[in-house]
């Protein structure tokens, strides 16, 4: 679609480039955590964003619409939002809808129209193709509708981001009025473009979002692979690489976590060479197959989905990624004092190896307790 | 009556320097010195020379410099020099004109227009020699996904046939006959030394090397020299050659001077006979017919080996190719323009084909665009020169590279282009055991080593430079590279953005 395109890439380049500041908490027993301490945790780190894009991803806030699909949306202009709403009406049960909530402040302007949708899949279309089918309109919005793009999708959660710095940002979105079990935010430092809105992160299909730090070298070389598997990448960014590396690994082919950890940054091969048979069988195949999605190049990333919050940085360690623990709680941050600072003690800290995961799940009862599509 | 043809090369030898020990003479196979014992003289038939330059670099006094003789006719930049000789020779003999090695023409070579990247500021460039840099390359088919076993996490997924290479530069198919028996070995040992693969070319296999099987290419081809079970079943993978670069559309010929009875036992033909390879398979004349040899290879070979398809690039090769894999090729070989030959009709080498660069774009495209990329792995061929020339083909959309000349080069070539006339006197392109022993297989092997390490090396500085630290990342990663001083259309076909855009 030109215009959403030309806001991404204003100078038509081969991809973007940027970098930035990553945080994530999780109460691994499910209880819920206020807004307002994150958007503490990213206003410490502000000097790893410029100002051109901040966001977050929150999941567990709408526990009365825990089955249906909350789409959150923006439009440059009345028209997109006729069109979608259009759309959303002729293949989905619009169960609710409203704007998204948000305050004046002196900090954020140029806002486009920000509404969100809880829309229920029509009976026809079988429960376990419900997730397919959301994923074809929502890239139909994104591709085909003039304006309109879609920041998330998922059912019990939603992602708020927009152009500002990220305290910013939560703030004009009145963040610190949600309450969820995990919480994503990013701070973003883009180096060839001026910033939108749709191109803050957190990235987001379904339930999964992923915030990223870094400057994929692989990038064209990812881009090409998942065009095999159907993906438009029409972004031009890192990121959206890595949410559909995640999409097509972890949501479509159901690989679990640390297979998806081997694949984008893989174990060295004199390291494979030292497994024992059946690893060095497991990681050599997995090279041979996915070498593709092998994002080389500095990243941090923070994957999430309801339950599940993983933290994971590249090879070589090039770009900061700090774990936490306490209690229940667990945190990722890409500076460890963005953690101290709303939570001053800590059982432990810390940093994991490259091609690591970290990974905090929901304990099993608490999954029950919290419901989502854990 | 020949016509009076200036000589290409001129002799110059420093009297004062020649110390009259004839070994110039014993040396040139084209017969171009000579000593007279009456003047105590040594002279030379400069129309003879072919400008290989053995002479000179075996000259221990330094008396001889061979140089290329412009023929300085009257300027016309029609009717230059190369037609009104190619006129003379047709003229004298009637004949097809044959020459060897690969196009000399100035087509557009585009490596030379493509410019790689380099990391600053947003990302780190990695310092090969501090960090790790993997170079290691699986050459076969990928399966769309991989399974894991739901209650203990093992990978049910069997990996189909795969060829392990730890650089991506493996040698191209040269035949036993093309070049010479120690040729042939100092490559097998070299390809073993260093972890890639050789190629045994369409002449047969010498049951001698097949101690080297697990790093061997077999090849089937028209003439289907030196086939038999034992040949199949000791490679590690089988080439189906339908094309060459040098030669697309073109069987092969080897002259009977160069089938001596090792070459002859080893292609099961008579000594003394010429070898004729014909243009088609003739079990191929159709896609379902390179599917049923493809299938019938992997019947024989009970599945273990990876089946590779050659082909010339001509003006479809990405219909070709993608054809080819959906017959079940489990890799491609595209051998461009550029690429080499033992022998082949001056006008087919010369006219022929498509550079190695447009038609491997156009095949990674192709299959990625089908979704069938990962089903086969592309191996480039066709003027490989340098490791830069290597990193911009990955970057195209390579997995790999075949080398030959270059290869040839490293063991003492000078790129003659007299592979045809069996008179090789750096004992490379010949069977006559008495120029064969010229080529000492030890000392070849080590150069072919040495060169392998060299483009290994600087394939690292370049990666390093551009911030990846494994080859797989460069695969098909177009935006490492920028065009400088092509066409739009040209730009297009290789999905390179130009410099500064």
């Amino acid at each position: 679609m030109t215009s959403v395109a030309k806001l991404q890439n204003p100078y038509g380049d081969g991809k973007l480039i940027e970098s930035c500041g990553l945080f994530g908490m999780m109460d691994t027993s499910g209880r819920p955590l206020r807004g307002r301490d994150i958007l503490k945790a990213m206003a410490n780190m502000r000097d790893r964003g410029n100002g051109l894009g901040g966001g977050f991803a929150a999941y567990g806030i709408y526990p009365e619409f825990r089955e249906e699909y909350a789409f959150h949306l923006m439009y440059e202009h009345e028209e997109g939002r006729k069109r979608t709403e259009a759309f959303l009406r002729s293949h989905f049960k619009v169960v609710h809808h409203e704007a998204i909530p948000h305050r004046a402040t002196a900090e954020i302007d140029g806002a486009p129209i920000l509404r969100r949708y809880f829309l229920r899949v029509e009976k026809g279309v079988a429960r376990a193709g419900q997730d397919d089918y959301v994923v074809k309109k929502v890239m139909a919005i994104n591709t085909g509708i003039d304006g309109a793009y879609v920041f998330s999708s998922g059912k019990d959660m939603g992602v708020f981001k927009g152009v500002g710095y990220p305290e910013d940002i939560g703030r004009y979105y009145c963040l610190d009025d949600y309450e969820g079990y995990l919480w994503v935010g990013h701070s973003r430092f883009p180096t060839n473009t001026p910033g939108w809105w749709g191109g803050a992160h957190p990235f987001s299909i379904l339930d999964w979002t992923v915030v990223h730090n870094g400057e994929l070298s692989s990038y064209d070389t990812n881009r090409w692979f998942l065009e095999m598997y159907g993906y438009a990448c029409t972004m031009q960014t890192d990121t959206e690489v890595l949410a559909y590396g995640v999409d097509l690994l972890a949501r479509r082919h159901r690989l679990p976590v640390e297979t998806l950890a081997a694949v984008f940054a893989p174990p060295l091969w004199e390291a494979i060479d030292r497994m024992s048979e059946r690893e060095r069988r497991r990681h050599a195949t997995l090279r041979a197959t996915f070498g593709g999605l092998l994002m080389n190049g500095p990243f941090s990333i923070i994957v999430a989905h309801h339950g599940e919050m993983i933290g994971l940085a590249d090879r070589i360690r090039l770009r900061p990624l700090v774990a936490a623990r306490r209690g229940d709680l667990v945190f990722l941050s890409s500076e460890e004092s963005a953690i101290r600072v709303i939570s001053p003690k800590l059982d432990a800290t810390w940093i994991p190896s490259g091609g690591e995961p970290v990974i905090a799940r929901l304990r099993p009862v608490a999954a029950e307790a919290v419901g989502g599509n854990a | 009556m020949p016509f009076f043809a200036p000589a290409q090369f001129i002799v110059d030898r420093d009297d004062a320097r020649c110390i009259r020990c004839k070994v110039c003479v014993n040396q040139c196979s084209f017969e171009v010195h000579s000593y007279d014992a009456e003047t105590d003289e040594v002279r030379s038939r400069d129309e003879r020379c072919v400008g290989c330059h053995r002479c000179e670099a075996l000259c221990p006094t330094r008396a001889l410099a061979v140089r290329f003789n412009p023929m300085e006719i009257r300027p016309n930049a029609n009717w230059r020099p190369e037609h009104i000789r190619d006129l003379q020779r047709q003229a004298d003999t009637g004949g097809v004109l044959l020459t060897g090695a690969g196009n000399d023409k100035p087509f557009r070579i585009y490596w030379d227009h493509l410019l790689l990247n380099a990391s600053q500021v947003t990302n780190p460039s990695i310092d090969p020699l501090r960090e790790p840099m993997e170079l290691r390359t699986f050459l076969g088919r990928k399966p769309d996904r991989l399974d894991f076993d739901d209650l203990d996490g093992e990978l049910t997924t069997e990996l189909g046939p795969q060829l392990v290479v730890e650089t991506p530069i493996v040698f191209s198919g040269m035949s036993y006959g093309a070049i010479s028996y120690n040729a042939h070995l100092a490559l097998n040992q070299a390809a073993q030394e260093f972890g890639t693969l050789y190629n045994t070319g369409e002449g047969g296999w010498p049951a001698e090397f097949r101690r080297f099987g697990n790093r061997t290419i077999v090849q089937c081809a028209s003439g289907r020299f030196g086939i038999d079970l034992d040949y199949l079943e000791s490679a590690a993978a089988v080439e189906i050659k339908i094309g060459q670069g040098a030669k697309p559309g073109i069987g092969g010929h080897l002259p009977a001077e160069k089938v001596t009875a090792p070459v002859a036992r080893t292609r099961m033909i008579p000594a003394g006979t010429d070898a004729l390879s014909p243009a088609p398979q003739h079990d191929i004349y159709s896609i379902e017919d390179l599917a049923m040899l493809i299938g019938a290879l992997k019947e024989a070979t009970g599945y273990a080996k990876p089946v590779c398809v050659k082909i010339s690039a001509v003006h479809n090769a990405a219909a070709i190719a993608s054809g080819a894999v959906r017959a079940g090729a489990d890799i491609i070989a595209i051998d461009g323009l550029r690429g080499g030959t033992g022998a082949a009709p001056k006008v087919i080498r010369d006219n022929v084909g498509i550079p190695i660069e447009l038609a491997l774009a156009a095949v990674h495209d192709r299959l990625v665009k089908e979704g069938i990329r990962n089903h086969a792995s592309i191996l480039a061929a066709g003027g490989i020169r340098s490791s830069a020339d290597v990193v911009k083909a990955i970057a195209l959309g390579a997995d790999a590279v075949y080398i030959g000349t270059a290869a040839l080069v490293a063991m003492g070539c000078t790129l003659c282009q007299m592979c045809y006339t069996g008179k090789c006197n750096w004992g490379i392109a010949v069977t006559d055991p008495w120029l064969t022993k010229r080529l000492n297989p030890d000392i070849a092997t080590r150069h072919l080593v040495n060169l392998l390490r060299a483009w290994s090396l600087e394939i690292k500085e370049m990666l390093g430079g551009m911030g990846i630290n494994a080859i797989e990342s460069l695969r098909g990663n177009r935006l490492q590279l920028r065009g400088v001083g092509l066409e739009d259309w040209e730009l297009k076909v290789l999905g390179v953005r130009g410099a500064g855009a």
